[in-house]
């Protein structure tokens, strides 16, 4: 079964035009973020960098930004926590309901957003709870605790029970397995789940939707506007969002490359 | 050591249980006894008479529904054949190019759907950057492309891409080589090694990436309203109505019921067909 010469050719450019149609859209948001004119139209006559000045004075968009890093960052914290030990039942243990429990955790991701966001809203309201920004984490959490759970179990499939055995033997009390064996080995999943959670959660639209009450995150301010009352703020602000995602990975990206050099050099000088 | 393993597991398993417990099973719970509730009511404190679901069949909501059945079912297997490709490639030929595709794949997921969308509809657009472009340079135009069912379908397509993509490539990945030659060696043409070995041989992937697609894209809501513009009304579209505009909760709650059902009913389906352990890699 050899693969032709132009067979792979093909197929590498089918991999290039797919990035392309991926990207393409983020492309006419870009160009239109920095177009003069009040109402866009194509091909752009002059470009100006006026909206972005307009867009981060505006104390909606200040508002919009707190709520949405809020949100974020309270989802991070506890699906890095939640996810850990859910990712060691999935897993590390065997135990009786381990594969019942496998597929419930999937159950959420194959449900559409919107629905669930509904589905919360009627249940905060027949508990007596008024939806707020803080309602909204516990939204995003049906969606990315069980993702981030997901990354972290790849993580504890790879990782080796004797490390864990060796350190009973020796005396260790489960606590103490668990901060200074099982927790430094599943770091790396730990903290990908985390940039994970908070990048999905920051772009999260259709579970804020219903879930947030009088706040508002960006994704909702934006579908707002494109919904009804375009203001030529919405390709700026949309392009501020996707830049706070682009450094995250950028810095995150550089830190995983300056941790692992480093370490290389501490191992090469023992 | 295996009794305090099974201790442990099942401690570990209390947090995130919690979590769905409070944050998935109550919700659907509560919708499940608004629906059952008489019309208009805001509180379960009612004596169930079951009447919106009467009203879903007389009020015509089973267009809604086929029409959000349809254009996921349309949206999943347009899906099927442009993953395809690109998958076998990325699972069997690509090498190092894998890894740059799946990066930046996973790259647009962090980024909102709606703005992904809204990119198309500026794309799109009469003026916008196909028909603009187009004018401008050779004086020819069209009315764009948006506001139809097919460009709904296409918003399906595209936001949903990588929930085919990933799993497919995931499904070609297990099919082995071997399989694959000795099939070759005993005089297989290239269309029967794909419809007698690859395709039975990376079910699961096929699997999950179709029933993902289509249970995401019968309750989607964006596409349809940013690209089609109410050109027809999908059945999330509906709910939401019924929730805000209508003030009807017992309605919303049984059109959901009915999405629910079709919808979980495949989801337990899809992940009762595939075994985890193998496909996230287990190497004991």
């Amino acid at each position: 079964m050899r693969i032709g010469r132009t067979t792979r050719i093909a197929l590498y450019l089918y991999g290039v035009l797919a990035i392309l149609f991926l990207y393409l859209p983020l492309l006419s948001v870009g160009f239109a973020s920095v177009s003069k004119a009040r109402y866009l139209t194509f091909p752009i006559k002059r470009y100006a960098f006026q909206w972005y000045g307009k867009a981060l004075e505006s104390h909606t968009v200040q508002d919009l930004l707190w709520t949405s890093l809020s949100i974020a960052g309270l989802v991070t914290v506890i699906s890095m926590v939640v996810g850990f030990f859910g990712a060691l039942a999935f897993a590390r243990y065997q135990w009786r309901f381990r594969g019942l429990f496998q597929k419930l955790i999937l159950l959420p991701i194959f449900f559409p957003q919107a629905v669930l966001g509904l589905a919360l809203l009627m249940w905060f309201n027949s508990v007596g709870i008024i939806p707020d920004w803080k309602t909204a984490v516990v939204a995003h959490l049906v969606w990315i605790s069980p993702i981030a759970t997901l990354v972290i179990a790849i993580r504890a499939y790879s990782f080796d029970p004797s490390l864990e055995e060796a350190a009973r033997d020796m005396g260790a009390s489960t606590w103490v397995v668990l901060k200074e064996v099982t927790g430094p080995l599943l770091m790396p999943g730990v903290v990908s789940a985390g940039l994970f959670a908070f990048l999905l959660s920051w772009g999260n639209f259709p579970l804020s939707l219903f879930t947030t009450g009088a706040d508002s995150t960006l994704p909702e301010w934006l579908y707002a506007k494109m919904v009804s009352g375009y203001s030529p703020l919405v390709p700026t602000v949309g392009v501020l969002s996707i830049a706070t995602s682009m450094v995250l990975l950028l810095l995150a990206f550089t830190i995983h490359r300056f941790v692992r050099s480093a370490r290389d050099r501490r191992a090469r000088t023992i | 050591m295996e009794r305090s393993d099974r201790k442990i597991g099942m401690l570990c398993a209390v947090p995130i249980t919690v979590v769905l417990l409070l944050s998935f099973a109550a919700p659907l719970l509560v919708v499940l006894l608004f629906s059952v509730m008489p019309t208009k009511v805001f509180s379960l404190a009612h004596v169930p008479d079951f009447s919106a679901y009467g009203g879903l069949l007389s009020q015509g909501y089973y267009r809604s529904l086929l029409w959000s059945l349809g254009t996921a079912l349309a949206a999943t297997i347009m899906l099927f054949v442009i993953c395809w490709p690109l998958a076998f490639a990325m699972a069997k030929v690509f090498k190092g190019f894998t890894l740059f595709i799946t990066i930046a794949v996973v790259i647009t997921l962090f980024v909102s759907e709606n703005i992904r969308l809204f990119g198309w509809v500026l794309t799109l657009m009469k003026g916008g950057l196909i028909e603009g472009h187009l004018r401008a340079w050779t004086g020819w135009s069209f009315e764009g492309a948006l506001y139809n069912v097919p460009v709904i379908v296409f918003g399906l397509v595209y936001v949903y891409f990588p929930f085919m993509l990933f799993p497919l490539v995931q499904g070609i990945s297990m099919v082995p080589d071997d399989a694959r030659q000795a099939a070759a060696d005993l005089g297989a043409t290239r269309w029967q090694i794909f419809w007698e070995v690859d395709l039975p041989l990376s079910a699961p992937g096929i699997v999950i990436g179709s029933l993902l697609t289509f249970v995401l894209g019968a309750g989607a809501l964006a596409e349809s309203k940013l690209l089609g513009g109410q050109t027809v009304i999908v059945i999330a579209d509906e709910i939401e109505t019924a929730f805000t505009y209508g003030q009807n909760w017992p309605l919303g709650s049984a059109l959901s019921m009915v999405l629910i059902l079709i919808i979980g009913s495949l989801a337990v389906f899809a992940v009762n067909r595939v075994d985890l352990d193998k496909i996230m890699g287990r190497r004991r």
